[in-house]
Parts: structure tokens; C-alpha cells; sequence
């Protein structure tokens, strides 16, 4: 179902940046230290390289295909540490299979023989060993030393900007509630298990949960971050690049942790505009008697219990924000594209889709359905 | 002529009632020290070896049971979307599959290995506390019965090993299902502490008189480290679980946010005993290394002094790592950064031993049989799951791949290259130890390679699904993540590793009857173990060995003096000092008892009972108590059951008979 929810997008969107391969990789290691820029520039090429031979690294969610400089830093401490450390492991792994190979046993029954260390040998092989030590030590530093750099161009990010645009993020089990803060409360905008960033803006999102822990993670913008009922976390992304990533909860939260996913949509600050501007307004009024009807159907059955619709009756607050339902990419976190068959699915059986989730069977009849499938349709 | 013929005729003599003393002597031994026979002998017996025997068996069992598990989660896992497993059982499973691997397989086989060969490699004749090691082993198997007997009637834990609150706690996880979870870590913890208590005083106190701290068997040493570690590591596990149960069954509020608890508080207190808890699987991992290499390519380990600190310093820095598994929690960055520095500083030791035994092989000269084998795919493996350990110590870097498979990768990397590469090497080494056979070759090479390459097949890709962004502990995934040719090639690695154990367990059956006899000491290893018949006998040593130097059996001179002047009708053991192993004084061990047993079936009683009301808290400690006080009887010292006349006359009239049967 899953696979029809991304084609689906990618259909509709003509977004092509999260399914053809991007190319743009890890330019260089421009941000560290001195010493690491020695590192001749063939250097450079190795991580597309060796993105080549694994298929790929682009994707919708990964951390290889970094599109802000959050995981643009972390994956450069990636690609470093990789090729340094496999490096080591190939001389440490040579110089094993060189030990075992080179005074092998002729026979199995050499068992007879009790070689004595020798003083001269013995005093070779510390000789040896210490400088093996020393190099490990000093390996370490300068990855130790790299790591807390870059810790520290992660962190420059909240600092640049002192008047990001905030998101809280509310984790629940298994869904995400999206809140653009604002001074005025007018112009707050409320959504769920999507949200869309301006290309190019430091954004802020502050992270609370309000049951067990969450973890918001986008790979391709930032690492993760824990939602932790009782603290607020906050954490800082950029996006560079305009596109259509995917974020998941990254902590264990029970049943439905594996469809707990959100979308993140980054788009030009004019989209963004419009998208808020839209957001901003009450749900469309029913329009006909058939929209009548479906708006009836909602506010008479289980729905108006859990879901809001900003302009009616329906204020509940333990489901997703329902206003602009028909405006979003998919519903159940993630889960399904927003197709009216999928709509109609999930009101009808959510558990057989998500089992485990908060939303209970409605067993609607044929007419009411369709009624009430125009009417979540009509809320753009 | 005829004088020399009758002397030789007198030597002759000499040496046939010497043969026939020694063979009286090892009978009465043998009933001094043995189990009693049949089904109550074997409720009763307190022999490290019969329980160390059953130790490693019940914990191996235990093994095949969670890699039955992981295979469920591996077909799951196959196809995107697959409906194999549903959540629900998909979650207790992953949650059984980690909570059996690491409390009821990785440190139980560890422990299980330390009590049977411990003793030997020390040269004395039991373990210390030999019944309260009984009991460590009842307890941990009723443990490990009752969650297992919980999971089948779908009341298996599904809040993950690591049972973070609050969705282990009583609002999240209704039910009795973290409940069983959270005793069964009061079974193991239990079970841990006292083996670890025994195997601590065992070295210190019981070693052969010349083995001084600095000729301690380096598996010796890392036994010792281990017990330690469990010491200090396991009391906050055992403080967390009960924090966990009363919050869940008395509605105290220790990790709960709305009341002032802190959900955060739980992370500290798990991974300060969760971290150490790997080092509690690695270190003794490293010592049958230790074990295996010098014997394999035939010369003293190089670096022992250098290896013996790297175990105490890794034992030390173990516990100073624990908030690496925490970054993604926001902590203060100067305190994550000391923890980036700690988890850095780890490697040195590890490095020191790793540079240390390839210098060993490359001073030696390597024969490759089985356990050779599985302690080069130990260097292989466990030094790849380094690598993205050091990867993993950075903040940054972390909080990408954290709960994601590179996750996954690693520790499996580490764990079993660590530790289950090396155990079955272990198992190679010391089977003919235990059974007097020796494993198949063939089937060992074949049991390595199916091992080896179904181990990588089935975790490397696991690194880039990782960086490719699947989360850990999803019963499913999206089709389109492009994620499922990945898993696939995982399932099958999973599948050929488990053909590997399976080859483990055919060569186990079929060596065990037909293998070829290994006689006392079939690898020429240096070690005390192998200084005794295989299978030892129940007294260990006919004669209690001295130690003249390290790698004792190859730089014994021939008339090495042993212990004489133990009585052998009475359980004797010879206490040494803890430094230099000089004789202090004798002391009498206890006998075969069913109390042990008595006492575990009280205290499990207790322990489940109170999962179901508090008031077994009360009621079941009567049970406990009696059954202590049995334990604890006092008895009359030195009285044996039979009185000491007519053990001298059943000794007299074997004697007599013997010598008839001679002459």
C-alpha cells in the first residue's frame, strides 16, 4: 500500500528530486579542520564512488542524500570516518592474515612443538605493538577531534538565526501533530503528520511528546531527535534543496511504531506562502446537500469525538487536525496515499490497515460513506 | 640374575599395590565428591561440573530459542509489507529475542563456561559456595521457564529489552506482560550475583599453591574481570526493575512525568548496567581468545602483562560509556562530549589485545583447526563492529544511524563477533574436555564457514539499510524505501548462519558417541584443565597440582611436587592466599543437598506470585525462609553420613579384593 502512496505523490507532484537519483553528494570536507584539507582532492570523489556501487544513496530517507547542511556536516564526519577506519581495518586484517600465513603449520599434528619466546623477538614485537598503540591513539584523536567540530557546526545553526520559524511537534501514538507558533494566535496554523518549510529558512522545531517517547528524524535534513514526555527538545534544520522527504519515528512507541511517519514538504518561500495562507481558513462550508450530508455524517458519528474541524462543531483533540485533511499528501501518518479508496478503507477499518491504532471501526453504510467521503474530500 | 629378577619382581610389586592404593584412593575420592545416583542425585548435586554442564546446555538451548526468534522477525522482514507477523507478536518477539539473547544466553553461557572450568584451570577440587551455585543455576532456569511459559500463553514482554518507561509503565503496557519482563531480570540478576560471587572467591581464595596473581590463566583473569563487573553492574539493573514493577504494580511514580518521575532517569539507570552488561559478554569472550591462540600456534601469549591491564582498564572504562546509547535524548553537549572522548578511549585497550594476539600468531606457528578458525573470524568480525563503534562514538554521526539497522549491524558485529564467534570456538577447545571426545574437524570447518559467511551476508547490508534510513523494531516497512532486496539478502544470510548452528548441533550428537577419544590434554595446551583425565573426574585432580610458572603445563619439570595430605573422605579443598597462592588452610566443603533447589522453587514462587499481589511479598517469604534455614542447618562438622568405620572397612574389603585381583 505504501508503494501506491509514493507513486502516487510522485504522479501528482511531478516532483522528481526524491525519486531520480540526486548526484549532489558530499562536495568536500570543507568545514574541517586544517590538517584534514591536506587530504588530496581524489578524495573527493570516493564517496560518489562508492555510492555508485551501492545503487545509490539518494532517496526520500537517507542520511547519504543530505539536503541542508545538518546532515550535509554529519555526513561528511560519515564519508571521513569510513574511509579512515576501513582503511585501518584493511592494514589490521592484512597484517593478521600475513601473521597466520607465514610460519603456517605443515601438518595438523604440529601439536608436539612448544616454541620459546625469544628475548630479542619479544622486544621487536613490543617495539611494534606500542607503535601500533600510538597510532590507534592518535587515529582517535583526530576523529575525536572532528566529531566535537562538527557537534559544533550543528549547533551554529540555532545561533545564526535568533527568530527561526518555529514548529512544535507533538508526538502521539501514531501520529504527529504539526503547530506553526505565532505570536498571534490568528495566524497559528495547526496540521498533523505533514509539514511544509520554506526552502532556505533556519527552522526550529520544538519536540514534546504527549505519551511515550518519539523520535523525530528526516535523515535527509537533520539527525534524530527524542521526544521525551516531560522535557521539550529542540532541535534546528535548514533545507537547501526543494523536494519531498520522508521523517519516521525513530524510538520504539509500541504497535504501530513501524507506521509513524511523517512528510516533509520544502518548497519555494511563495508555495509556502500560499500553502500557510490556505491553511490559515476555516474548513469550506458544505457546498451542496450531498457535502451537507457528509459534514452530517462526520459530526453524528464516532468522528467528531476525536477530530477537529476548525469552523464546526467537531473541536476533538486526540486524532489529527482534520481541517485541510484533503489538502495533505497522505493519512494515517504516512501510511496510505490520500486516495478516496484509501480514505474509505481506513474510516471503514483502520485496525485491518494500522492495527493496534486509536481509531475504531465505523461501520458506515454505503450512501453515508460516499457522503461523508465527499465532504473530507471537499476540505482543502 | 636372579637377585636382579627378584628385585625387579619386588619394584614390580611396589608398583602394583601403588596402582592399587591409587585406585582405592580414587574410589573413595569418587564416593567423597561424586553425585549420588539417579534422579535425586540429580536434584541434589552441587558439582561446578554437573552444573556447569547444565549451565551451558540450558543457556545454548536457550540460544536455538532466540535464534528460532530472530529467524520469525528475518521472514517478516523479507518483503516489504508482508503480513507474516503482526505487530503485536512481532513485538513480543523482537522484545524475547533480545531479552533471551542477553540475560538468558550471552552472560548465563559466559558464567556457565566460568563454573565448569574455573576450578579446573586453578587447579582445586570445586567451586566455592558450591550450593549456592546450584541455586544460581535453578534460578536462572525457573527465570528463564517463566518467561517463556508467559510468551507462549501470549503474555510474552513487548516494551523491547530495553523497557523504556513510559511505555513499559502501568498506562502504556497494561497487562502483565512487562511484569513478567521485568522478574525475569530479578531471576538473572540474582543468578548472576552469585555466580558471580563464587567464581570471585574461587580465585582468590582457591588457586593451586604457586599460582601467583601474575601466572593467573588470562581466561582466569577475564573471568575475574567479568564477576567484578557483574558486581557493580547488576545492582542497578536490579534497582531499576523494581523501580519499574512498583511503578507498574503499587502506583509508585518513580518514572512517571505527570507525577515528578522522570522517564529519562530509566535510560541512566538500564545503560549504566546495559553497557557494561556487553563488556560482562566480550571480556570472558576475550579470554577463551587467549585460550585458544597460544595453543593453536603454539607458544606463550605475548603481552601478558599488557593484556591482564587491558582487561581491568576495559572493565573500568565500561562504566564511564553508558550515555552513548543516550545522545538522541538532548543531553548538555559537554557532557556528551566527555562521553564521545570515553567511548574513544574503550578502544585503546581493545587495541592493545588485538595488536598483542596478532603478534602472538605472527611469533607462532598457526595449526588451523576449528577453534583457530573461529577465533580468526572473532578478529574479523569483532573489529568491523568496532569500527562503527568508534563511528557511533561521535555525537553527530550518532544521531543519524541511532535506532536505525546500523545499529542493528553493530552490535550483532560485536556480539557475535565478540562473543558467539568465540564461544564456539570455546566449544571446539573444551568439548573433548567435557565429554572425553573430540568435535568433528570436517563438520567444524564446515560449521565455521556456514557461520562466517552466513553471519556477513545476513548484517553487513544491515549497515546501509541503516544509512538508508530504516528504524530498528518495525514489524514492517514501506515497499517504495527501497529497502527489500537488502532484507532479503539478510533473511538468507540469517538462514545460512542458522544451517551453521544446526551443523553445530549434528556435530555435537554425533561426536559425543563416536569421536575420537581425546585423552587427557589432545591439543598439548598448557593450562591445568588439561592436566586431568577427560572428562575430569568428580574430584577434579587425584592429586591436587602446584604451579611452577605461567603457561604451566609446558614449563612443568617432570617432578613438579603436588598436594598431598587432603583427606579423601571428606570434602577437602586447600584455601591459598589471594596473592601468591601459598597454602593457608583447609577447608571442608558441603555436600550434596536438595535445598538449593528448595529454596530457588520458594524464591520463584515469590517472584511470580508478586506479579500478581503484593501480598506474596509476605506470604512467599515464609516459603523462602524455611527453606533457607534447611540450607542453613547447622550440621556437625566433619560428620559424614556414614559413619567413618565403615567407610575404612568398605575401603579395607576393596582393598583386599584389589589385591587378591592382582596377586
Amino acid at each position: 500500500m505504501f508503494t501506491d502512496s509514493w507513486n502516487l505523490m510522485n504522479t501528482s507532484l511531478k516532483k522528481s528530486q526524491w525519486t531520480t537519483a540526486h548526484g549532489r553528494l558530499p562536495s568536500a570536507f570543507r568545514l574541517l579542520p586544517s590538517a584534514l584539507c591536506l587530504v588530496p582532492s581524489a578524495f573527493r570523489l570516493l564517496p560518489s564512488a562508492f555510492c555508485l556501487l551501492l545503487s545509490g544513496c539518494a532517496g526520500v530517507q537517507s542520511s547519504l542524500d543530505p539536503a541542508g547542511p545538518q546532515a550535509d556536516h554529519i555526513a561528511r564526519i560519515w564519508w571521513l570516518m569510513l574511509f579512515i577506519l576501513s582503511a585501518i581495518f584493511v592494514i589490521v586484517m592484512a597484517l593478521l592474515a600475513l601473521a597466520t600465513w607465514r610460519r603456517r603449520a605443515s601438518a595438523d599434528n604440529e601439536t608436539e612443538l612448544i616454541l620459546k619466546p625469544e628475548a630479542g623477538g619479544e622486544s621487536r614485537m613490543s617495539t611494534l605493538v606500542t607503535t601500533g598503540v600510538v597510532i590507534t591513539v592518535f587515529v582517535l584523536f583526530i576523529l575525536l577531534i572532528s566529531s566535537f567540530l562538527t557537534g559544533r557546526s550543528l549547533h551554529s545553526l540555532a545561533a545564526s538565526n535568533p527568530q527561526p520559524l518555529t514548529i512544535d511537534i507533538t508526538g502521539q501514538q501514531w501520529w504527529w501533530q504539526v503547530k506553526y507558533e505565532n505570536d498571534m494566535p490568528s495566524q497559528m496554523v495547526t496540521t498533523a503528520n505533514e509539514i511544509h518549510i520554506p526552502v532556505g529558512r533556519i527552522v526550529q522545531f520544538k519536540l514534546k511528546s504527549n505519551d511515550v517517547i518519539h523520535s523525530f528524524w528526516v535523515p535527509n535534513l537533520h539527525g534524530k531527535t527524542d521526544l521525551i514526555p516531560g522535557h521539550v527538545a529542540a532541535t534546528w534544520i535548514r533545507a537547501d534543496r526543494p523536494g519531498i522527504y520522508r521523517g519516521q519515528c525513530a524510538e520504539f512507541c509500541g504497535h504501530q511504531h513501524a507506521h509513524m511517519a511523517f512528510t516533509v514538504v520544502v518548497e519555494t518561500e511563495e508555495q509556502f506562502k500560499h500553502w500557510y495562507d490556505a491553511q490559515l481558513l476555516a474548513a469550506a462550508q458544505p457546498a451542496n446537500t450531498q457535502l451537507a450530508r457528509g459534514q452530517q455524517v462526520f459530526m453524528t458519528s464516532t468522528c467528531i469525538m476525536c477530530h477537529r474541524i476548525q469552523g464546526t462543531d467537531a473541536g476533538g483533540a486526540v486524532g489529527p487536525d482534520l481541517t485541510h485533511v484533503a489538502s495533505r499528501l497522505t493519512i494515517a501518518a504516512g501510511t496510505l496515499a490520500n486516495t478516496r479508496d484509501n480514505l474509505a478503507n481506513w474510516i471503514l477499518d483502520s485496525q485491518a490497515i494500522k492495527p493496534g491504532n486509536r481509531m475504531p471501526p465505523n461501520p458506515l453504510n454505503t450512501e453515508d460513506l460516499s457522503a461523508l467521503l465527499d465532504y473530507l474530500q471537499s476540505l482543502k | 640374575m636372579s637377585q636382579s629378577m627378584s628385585q625387579t619382581d619386588q619394584s614390580a610389586h611396589a608398583g602394583k599395590l601403588t596402582a592399587a592404593n591409587e585406585a582405592i584412593e580414587r574410589r573413595v575420592l569418587e564416593q567423597t565428591w561424586g553425585d549420588k545416583p539417579g534422579l535425586w542425585g540429580a536434584l541434589t548435586s552441587i558439582n561446578h561440573k554437573t552444573i556447569g554442564k547444565r549451565f551451558i546446555v540450558t543457556a545454548f538451548a536457550f540460544f536455538i530459542l532466540g535464534g528460532i526468534l530472530s529467524l520469525l522477525m528475518r521472514i517478516q522482514l523479507a518483503r516489504p509489507e508482508n503480513h507474516f507477523l503482526g505487530p503485536d507478536l512481532y513485538n513480543q518477539i523482537f522484545t524475547m529475542h533480545g531479552t533471551t539473547m542477553m540475560f538468558l544466553f550471552a552472560v548465563p553461557i559466559m558464567e556457565a563456561m566460568a563454573v565448569y572450568l574455573v576450578p579446573l584451570m586453578v587447579g582445586t577440587r570445586s567451586i566455592a559456595f558450591p550450593r549456592l551455585n546450584a541455586f544460581g543455576y535453578w534460578i536462572y532456569v525457573f527465570g528463564g521457564i517463566m518467561i517463556y511459559v508467559a510468551f507462549v500463553l501470549n503474555v510474552g514482554p513487548d516494551a523491547g529489552w530495553f523497557a523504556y518507561v513510559p511505555l513499559a509503565g502501568p498506562q502504556y503496557s497494561p497487562g502483565k506482560r512487562v511484569d513478567f519482563w521485568a522478574q525475569l531480570i530479578t531471576f538473572t540478576e540474582v543468578s548472576a550475583l552469585v555466580v558471580a560471587t563464587e567464581l570471585i572467591t574461587t580465585i582468590f581464595k582457591l588457586r593451586a599453591p604457586g599460582m601467583s596473581l601474575n601466572r593467573i590463566p588470562l581466561y582466569v583473569w577475564s573471568v575475574l574481570v567479568m564477576a567484578f563487573m557483574v558486581f557493580f553492574a547488576m545492582p542497578t539493573i536490579a534497582l531499576a526493575s523494581t523501580s519499574l514493577i512498583l511503578d507498574r504494580l503499587v502506583s509508585t511514580h518513580f518514572f512517571n512525568p505527570a507525577e515528578g518521575g522522570d522517564p529519562i532517569l530509566w535510560q541512566h539507570l538500564f545503560w549504566f548496567f546495559g553497557h557494561p552488561e556487553v563488556y560482562i559478554i566480550f571480556i570472558p569472550a576475550t579470554g577463551f581468545v587467549s585460550s585458544i591462540i597460544p595453543t593453536f600456534v603454539r607458544r606463550p601469549v605475548f603481552g601478558y602483562t599488557a593484556l591482564v591491564l587491558s582487561l581491568i582498564s576495559t572493565g573500568f572504562i565500561g562504566f564511564g560509556l553508558w550515555v552513548h546509547h543516550m545522545f538522541a535524548a538532548g543531553l548538555p553537549r559537554m557532557g556528551e562530549s566527555f562521553f564521545t572522548a570515553a567511548t574513544m578511549m574503550v578502544v585503546i585497550p581493545s587495541g592493545i589485545q588485538i595488536f598483542c594476539w596478532i603478534a602472538t600468531i605472527w611469533a607462532g606457528r598457526p595449526i588451523f583447526k576449528t577453534p583457530f578458525l573461529f577465533a580468526l573470524g572473532f578478529f574479523f568480525v569483532f573489529i568491523l563492529g568496532g569500527m562503527t563503534g568508534v563511528m557511533q562514538a561521535s555525537v553527530p554521526l550518532d544521531l543519524q544511524v541511532h535506532d536505525t539497522y546500523f545499529v542493528v549491524a553493530h552490535f550483532h558485529y560485536v556480539l557475535i563477533g565478540g562473543a558467539v564467534f568465540p564461544i564456539f570456538g570455546a566449544f571446539y577447545y573444551w568439548f573433548p574436555k567435557f565429554t572425553g571426545r573430540m568435535l568433528s574437524e570436517a563438520m567444524g570447518k564446515l560449521n565455521f564457514w556456514l557461520m562466517f559467511v552466513g553471519f556477513n551476508l545476513a548484517f553487513f547490508p544491515m549497515h546501509y539499510l541503516g544509512l538508508k534510513g530504516m528504524p530498528r523494531r518495525v514489524y514492517t516497512y514501506p515497499a517504495l524505501a527501497g529497502w527489500a532486496s537488502l532484507n532479503l539478502l539478510a533473511t538468507a544470510g540469517g538462514v545460512l548462519l542458522a544451517l551453521g548452528v544446526l551443523t553445530f548441533i549434528v556435530n555435537v550428537f554425533v561426536s559425543r558417541r563416536r569421536g575420537a577419544l581425546a585423552g587427557d590434554n589432545p591439543w598439548n595446551a598448557a593450562t591445568l584443565e588439561w592436566a586431568t583425565t577427560s572428562p575430569p573426574p568428580s574430584y577434579n585432580f587425584f592429586r591436587l597440582p602446584t604451579v611452577a610458572g605461567r603457561d604451566t603445563l609446558w614449563v612443568q619439570p617432570e617432578d613438579q611436587p603436588v598436594i598431598v595430605g587432603l583427606r579423601t573422605d571428606v570434602r577437602q579443598v586447600l584455601v591459598t592466599k589471594m596473592l601468591d597462592a601459598e597454602p593457608d588452610h583447609i577447608e571442608e566443603f558441603p555436600k550434596p543437598t536438595i535445598w538449593p533447589l528448595l529454596t530457588a522453587l520458594a524464591a520463584t514462587g515469590l517472584f511470580i506470585a508478586s506479579i500478581f499481589t503484593p501480598w506474596a511479598v509476605v506470604w512467599g517469604s515464609i516459603p523462602v525462609g524455611i527453606a533457607l534455614i534447611g540450607w542453613f542447618w547447622p550440621k556437625e562438622k566433619q560428620k559424614d553420613e556414614r559413619p567413618p568405620e565403615e567407610v575404612k572397612e568398605n575401603v579395607a574389603k576393596q582393598d583386599d579384593a584389589y589385591l587378591e585381583e592382582v596377586a
